[in-house]
């Protein structure tokens, strides 16, 4: 028989939900969100996006790994979900770029993964009864697993930030360069971007248009920020909830009005909770490549990739000065918005794509179009003086 | 909303007769827009020709018209109806090059009807070659080197410059018509003569060749808002090469990564965006699979075949959305009519693999070509959706109904590795079966995969079912685990295959496994494996769906999502893929039965695997199983749903052939009971049958071995007409004139049909005519009598029929009622039986009976305005004839004449035998009606695509049995202004007679011959009738083939030129041309349905 062969396993969720699967990648039991993926390519992206850290992550599309893993397609240095769950998983990956399988992928960087899963049966229970903590286990009974979840920290109060954000900052001209303390402020936009878990894509939109991409650790105070002198920040997607991190929010808050800033996903929502606004959690999150999206200010509506759990409460925003500049035309949630007066923009969705539509990276343009309105505005400014 | 002002009313342009290129999906595609058009408030004008469609129901459109297709009676429509709009890209190839027509001709401006959706610019610029490469230059999307030639000079020229092979294309064409791949000058010559003669503007494409790379398309949609979305990507498993209504295709892409896959789509909505196109549009793409370079193939521009599939692969319905947009409204305006809770305006995710394996017609024409590649063969398509590939791949090998249950085709067990390798190498129809088998001797996938230049991917999928064929073999029924077979289920493996695998290895192959289907049934119950059925909802499960759409697939303690229901519910099997024999005919059947039983107030169960039709349209049924047609697949929906019964009438053999098995496993089959089926079914019992019942039928016999067919046709007298028993639309049925014709069929079909007993009967000269009558059990209805144009011996799928009947007897009507009502009552038939009778002077003689809906039902339905299934329906379901305000018997005739004529596809098919015989050959129908049969015979001739010029010149050239007779029908056409042309034999025969006709050369004779004639298209019409024998090396053949590639009406059959005759001779000087719309025709039946009468 052409089996792959792999350890019985379980998927069990915290509403007692059992699934059978086997075993692939690193054969260990880990705890995690877990969360469902609606994109039917991309799932090296997946791995590697850093926004997933923390989850377990079950793709509705059956057949994952078919063109195997490209290596040049990584979003971030390494696997970042806490699991994979997956109906098949190829053996025999075909693509020119192909460089290995996604089980050894999972195993280099010691995540388990679980196959011959009926995976739409998980999405189903997901989407009746929201995104919950669930364990990915081998070699226990289900009860036992049970216990792992219950006595394991849940994913709402752990600040993944940390962990995947950069500890040194660094500069990005296609690969990453150790920032050099004198380097030379040159004629190029200087975009710093606020590492919460920055995928590589984001890195590539901005390095692509011509940027000095500088990232630098979540950490970083405001101050910190500034002695870059920056044309602009970006605040990156990243994983967890937003509400955690206080000191991200109130770093960027004290830098509204002093810089343009850009939002993306986890950094949209900072910026939504510094203008004054207030996050709250989805029943089971916007993952996928297909989520359409409306630009109210053309009414155009865009097919957007998504990956949060968290949205921006369109409510908290009254009176703030923002206004909501896109919403998810599914839902309704509010997708992008901005500051005129404070130059801020920002979009919950990743316009970065990878995985997923390239239609979304006007708005990179846009962002940069006002940064470079207000650099010459500024410029001039000096002139004057 | 923001729709478009001043829309009121819409024209819409069908497809036309089914063709090969061109088949069901146009009905789907219309049908839907139809609705959607409707459901905006606009009054919806049709045009069809093709009466066996839903969407020429008279409630599918405000004002249907079965009419001819072409710009002279479309024109006479827009005069009538005064359209506000016209919508050109839901008609197919036809709609879309008539509506280009139209406007060209000055007929749409005359009349002020606008082009709504896809402008005419936006058409011409994707159809164009030139303007087309002209486009993608401005955006900078890569197109394949090509160039647009006019001539072969301009094309061997162009050829040599970039190197073979080329692949030419001909502009304005379907299916790839005339297209073909050239690896010499030689080769290009021949293909483009064609490609020029069939281009409708007479330009053909010269490219650039990328065979090998991988062929990938994208479904797109955009609105005069410019929102775009991609639908769906489609990969081939057949790389570049193979027209892509010929490859295998799989869905979504597997082997693309995303950056691949985000590549092409921008590359389609950059396309989309620069036609300005408003609506659906297919884009083809090849892309290299050793970088990632990739060419742009084509585009086009309208709903088409692939988005019919790429509909049922999401549910998301492109035709529909189509109809919107054209009429207006924004992406993000329309619902999706799925999830009913979202919009149109996203781009579907689905969570299952779907497989398309399209269905070639060889099984009827054995001298064909079966190698396939740029130009379309296949009639028709199977879908299947699975969890796996493996999985979706074996559901759709057995939903081809080719004889075959799994990759496993005996034909290939006796070839040689060399000519094995040949079948791998050359795509063909056999090629995935001939990959299966080259892993069962050993080859590699590397191997495999180098000769075929299918990806890897695909190729591995196909050994992991070989691998797991070996698994079962090596084991004995009681070694088989549970997990064995569950991961065997998974692989899609049927209980006949794993019946047939298991144990193979101590028992041999040639030893089958007898009820092995059975036993692995049994076991796989024991051990508790059922399949679960899953839903398709557009979304990958994101959002709740509403549409019961479901398919079956294996998990491990997977869990079904079918909601259980309370209501009375009604399984309707469908017709499979459409097949010479079994076409659209069946889905018009099928839908309506789904139909008749919701009004009746049972929740009906559609089970078929035909991605093109109404029938699996997610909205039709209460519930649509896509699945497989098999024993196996329907007794599992059985015991799922525990429906009150099965239906088995309404589509075609398929459901037929399963009625036996279905009623042995103890499935109520619903109508005329088992029994009475078998006995119309089997020859012996109905001649019991009719001996009782003293009606005469022509001597005839089963006989089960070679010996006996010769004595039995010695008994009753040559010539005897003979056919294997269960067969579909005349398969392998002949004619034979003589013992040693007798000897070669024998040897001819015993190959066909091996365990099964040949049918030899007197062949009886005489008209040929046919009823459809509705049984209650005990009394019948007779809606109308249908007369055939040919003699007996033509088949009735490929003869004129005419209703009511010109040249029958009214003593021989009279029989002809007696006698179905006769067997109705003695079969006690409950629904729809069809008896076919040849009558000679007064007498009546039964051909056969078919316990079933036939094809000829949708062309009577609309004929005389009885609602022939729903009224067949109610009587399955228990109401009588009389209850429903019938009077049984024959109906009063209808007040129009309807003509039906087949139509053929025969250009597409290298080398097929064309010639009119008992084996069907046509592909799809038409329908001329008017109050005198000669004019509806016109209408029909020219909506079945004859051009008959004034002064055209005409070939004859006859079997000497036919001289005689054909010398009157000449003489008329000469009258009618034809210049005649004839070979030697024939030419002496009419010059005797006083008709003056040019001598033409036999090709034995030398140049200057007839193929010259033919191939500068100097003929209009010929008229052919072979002699003799089946050898298809003949002359006649050749001149056959000659015309057909060329385009030139040919006709077989002396009653076919005789009416041709008689149809030209009334239009005659006179050239109204009176259009009818099918509501006002059946407003002049004063009863045409007492049931739904208000």
């Amino acid at each position: 028989m052409p089996s792959k062969g792999g350890p019985e396993g379980f998927l069990v969720l915290e509403d007692g939900s059992v699934f059978e699967g086997k075993g692939f990648g690193s054969i260990r039991n880990v705890v995690g969100e877990v969360v469902f993926n609606t994109g039917m390519t991309g799932y090296e992206e997946v791995l590697t996006d850093p926004s997933y850290a923390g989850q377990i992550v079950v793709m509705t599309y059956p057949l994952i790994g078919n063109y195997g893993i490209t290596a040049e397609d990584n979003e971030s240095g390494r696997v970042q979900v806490a699991g994979f769950v997956v109906g098949e998983w190829c053996e025999f990956p075909s693509n020119f770029r192909n460089k290995k399988s996604i089980d050894q992928f999972l195993r280099d960087y010691e995540i388990p993964g679980l196959y011959q899963v009926d995976t739409r049966a998980v999405v189903l229970r997901l989407r009746r009864r929201g995104v919950m903590m669930g364990v990915i286990g081998y070699g226990a009974s289900p009860d036992d697993l049970m216990q792992l979840v219950a006595t394991s920290r849940r994913y709402d109060a752990v600040n993944y930030v940390q962990e995947v954000s950069t500890h040194l900052p660094y500069k990005w001209n296609g690969r990453l360069i150790p920032l050099n303390k004198q380097s030379p402020r040159g004629d190029r936009v200087r975009i710093v971007v606020g590492d919460l878990g920055t995928k590589f894509g984001i890195l590539r939109s901005l390095h692509r248009r011509g940027c000095e991409v500088i990232v630098v650790p979540w950490h970083w105070t405001g101050d910190q920020i500034l002695s870059l002198e920056p044309d602009a920040l970006l605040l990156s997607n990243g994983p967890g909830d937003p509400g955690l991190l206080r000191s991200v929010i109130r770093t960027a808050r004290s830098l509204l009005g002093k810089l343009p800033i850009f939002g993306i996903c986890l950094g949209h929502q900072i910026l939504g909770w510094a203008l004054g606004g207030k996050t709250f959690k989805l029943k089971f999150g916007h993952r996928g490549s297909n989520h359409p999206v409306k630009d109210l200010r053309t009414g155009r509506v865009y097919i957007t990739t998504q990956n949060h759990g968290y949205a921006v409460d369109e409510e908290s925003l009254k009176g703030t000065g923002a206004s909501v500049t896109h919403i998810n035309l599914n839902d309704g949630t509010v997708e992008g918005l901005c500051h005129d007066e404070l130059k801020i923009l920002s979009v919950q969705y990743h316009p970065e794509a990878s995985p997923g539509p390239w239609d979304n990276g006007y708005i990179f343009d846009e962002f940069l179009s006002l940064v470079g309105g207000i650099r010459g505005f500024w410029r001039k400014k000096e002139d004057e003086q | 909303m923001s729709k478009s002002e001043g829309i009121k009313k819409v024209l819409l342009i069908g497809s036309g007769p089914i063709v090969i290129g061109q088949a069901a999906e146009f009905d789907y595609s219309g049908s839907q827009a139809c609705r959607a058009l409707k459901e905006e408030g606009i009054e919806v004008v049709l045009v069809n020709s093709n009466p066996a469609t839903i969407m020429t129901d008279p409630n599918m459109a405000d004002r249907v018209y079965i009419e001819p297709l072409t710009v002279e009676y479309l024109a006479k429509v827009i005069e009538q109806e005064r359209p506000d709009g016209l919508i050109a890209t839901l008609g197919g190839q036809t709609g879309l090059n008539l509506a280009t027509q139209l406007a060209m001709e000055g007929v749409l401006d005359q009349y002020d009807v606008r082009l709504l959706g896809t402008s005419l610019d936006a058409i011409r610029k994707a159809e164009d070659r030139d303007s087309f490469r002209r486009l993608m230059a401005e955006i900078g999307e890569p197109i394949p080197r090509s160039r647009a030639v006019r001539s072969i000079e301009e094309a061997v020229a162009f050829a040599e410059e970039i190197g073979y092979p080329v692949i030419v294309r001909p502009a304005y064409t379907l299916g790839g018509t005339g297209g073909g791949l050239a690896f010499s000058a030689d080769e290009l010559t021949a293909v483009c003569q064609r490609g020029l003669a069939l281009s409708f503007i007479g330009q053909v494409l010269v490219e650039e060749c990328v065979l090998g790379w991988k062929e990938v398309e994208y479904e797109v949609m955009r609105d005069r808002d410019d929102n775009c979305i991609t639908v769906c990507a489609m990969e081939n498993l057949d790389p570049m090469g193979v027209h892509t209504g010929e490859s295998i295709v799989v869905a979504p892409t597997q082997t693309l990564t995303d950056k691949e896959y985000q590549m092409l789509r921008s590359g389609a909505i950059k396309i989309i965006r620069a036609l300005k196109i408003e609506g659906g549009c297919n884009i083809q793409f090849a892309l290299d699979p050793r970088s990632s370079r990739y060419y742009v193939i084509e585009v086009n521009p309208r709903v088409s075949r692939s988005s019919a599939l790429a509909s049922k692969v999401t549910g998301y319905p492109i035709a529909r959305v189509a109809a919107k947009i054209a009429v207006g409204l924004r992406l993000d305006e329309i619902p999706n009519a799925v999830t009913r809770k979202t919009l149109a305006c996203f781009e579907p995710s689905i969570d299952y693999v779907v497989v398309k394996i399209p269905r070639w017609p060889f099984d009827k024409f054995p001298s064909a070509d079966r190698t396939i590649g740029t130009q379309m063969k296949s009639t028709g398509e199977v879908m299947a959706i699975g969890r796996r590939f493996e999985e979706a791949l074996l559901k759709a090998v057995r939903s081809l109904e080719i004889g075959v249950h799994h990759i496993l085709h005996p034909d290939l067990f006796k070839l040689s590795d060399l000519e094995l390798e040949e079948l791998i190498r050359i795509p063909n129809d056999l090629r995935l079966f001939a990959i299966a088998e080259g892993f069962r001797r050993g080859m590699t996938v590397r191997e495999i995969s180098e000769m075929s230049r299918i990806d890897p991917w695909f190729v591995q999928g196909i050994r992991n079912i070989v691998v797991a064929e070996r698994g079962l073999a090596a084991k004995n029924w009681s070694q088989v685990s549970r997990e064995n077979l569950l991961e065997v289920k998974r692989l899609g493996f049927s209980d006949k295959a794993i019946g047939q695998f298991v144990g193979v290895s101590e028992r041999g192959q040639s030893s089958p496994n007898v009820d092995g289907e059975e036993k692995a049934r049994q076991i796989r119950k024991q051990l508790g494996i059922s399949p679960v059925y899953k839903m398709v909802d557009t979304c990958a499960g994101e959002f709740e769906a509403e549409t019961p759409y479901f398919y079956s697939t294996y998990e491990s303690n997977g869990s079904d999502e079918v909601p259980p229901s309370q209501g009375k519910k009604v399984v309707v099997i469908g017709s499979g893929p459409i097949r010479i024999g079994q076409g659209i005919e069946f889905d018009y059947c099928s839908v309506h039965c789904v139909w008749a039983l919701q009004e009746l107030g049972y929740e009906a169960i559609m089970i078929n695997c035909n991605p093109e039709t109404v029938s699996t349209d997610f909205d039709i049924a209460d519930r649509l199983y896509f699945e497989p047609l098999t024993l196996e697949n329907v007794l599992e929906i059985v015991e799922k749903e525990k429906p009150v019964g099965v239906i088995v009438q309404f589509g075609g053999q398929t459901p037929v052939n399963l009625a036996e098995w279905l009623h042995k496993c103890g499935v109520k089959i619903l109508g005329t009971d088992f029994q009475s089926i078998d006995i119309a079914e089997d020859r012996r019992r109905t001649h019991q049958l009719l001996s009782s019942l003293g009606i005469p039928y022509p001597p005839g016999d089963a006989v089960s071995s070679a010996g006996e067919a010769l004595e039995t046709a010695r008994d009753i007298g040559y010539p005897v007409i003979v056919r294997p028993s269960y067969v579909l639309g005349g398969r392998a049925m002949d004619i034979v004139h003589s013992e040693e014709e007798m000897i070669s069929y024998l040897e001819y079909v015993v190959r066909v049909s091996p365990d099964k007993p040949i049918l030899v009967d007197r062949y009886v000269e005489g008209v040929e005519a046919e009823v459809d009558a509705i049984g209650d059990g005990d009394e019948c209805l007779i809606p109308g009598i249908m007369e055939h144009i040919e003699r007996t011996g033509v088949h009735s799928g490929d003869s004129i029929a005419v209703c009511p009947p010109q040249r029958i007897s009214e003593e021989a009507k009279k029989k002809i009622v007696a006698y179905t009502s006769a067997i109705c009552k003695a079969l006690r038939v409950q629904g729809l039986i069809n008896i076919q009778f040849v009558i000679v002077g007064d007498d009546v003689l039964v051909l056969e009976m078919n316990p079933r809906a036939s094809r000829t039902v949708p062309y009577l339905s609309k004929l005389t305005g009885v609602p022939v299934v729903p009224v067949a329906v109610r009587a399955i379901m228990g109401k009588s004839l009389r209850e429903q305000g019938y009077t049984p018997g024959l109906m009063p005739e209808p007040l129009m004449v309807g003509v039906k004529v087949p139509v053929f596809s025969m250009g597409k098919l290298l080398k097929a035998e064309i010639e009119l015989g008992p084996e069907m050959k046509s592909t799809g129908e038409v329908m001329g009606i008017d109050p005198e049969f000669p004019k509806a015979l016109y209408r029909g001739l020219v909506a079945a695509g004859y051009h008959l010029p004034r002064g055209g010149r005409l070939l004859v050239t006859v079997a000497d049995r036919h001289k005689a007779e054909i010398v009157p029908i000449v003489q008329r056409l000469e009258r009618l202004g034809f210049q005649v042309y004839a070979t030697r034999g024939t030419a002496a025969v009419l010059e005797k007679a006083g008709v003056f006709c040019q001598v033409v050369n036999k090709i034995e004779e030398g140049p200057p011959d007839v193929l010259q004639l033919l191939s500068r298209k100097a003929l209009d019409l010929v008229i052919n009738t072979p002699s003799a024998t089946r050898l298809s090396e003949r002359d006649d053949l050749i001149i056959r083939r000659f015309a057909v590639e060329h385009g030139i009406p040919c006709i077989t059959s002396l009653d076919t030129a005789r009416g041709v005759a008689t149809a030209l001779e009334t239009v005659e000087g006179e050239h109204r041309c009176e259009v009818r719309a099918l509501q006002d025709i059946h407003a002049l039946v004063s009863s045409a349905d007492p049931m739904t009468e208000t």
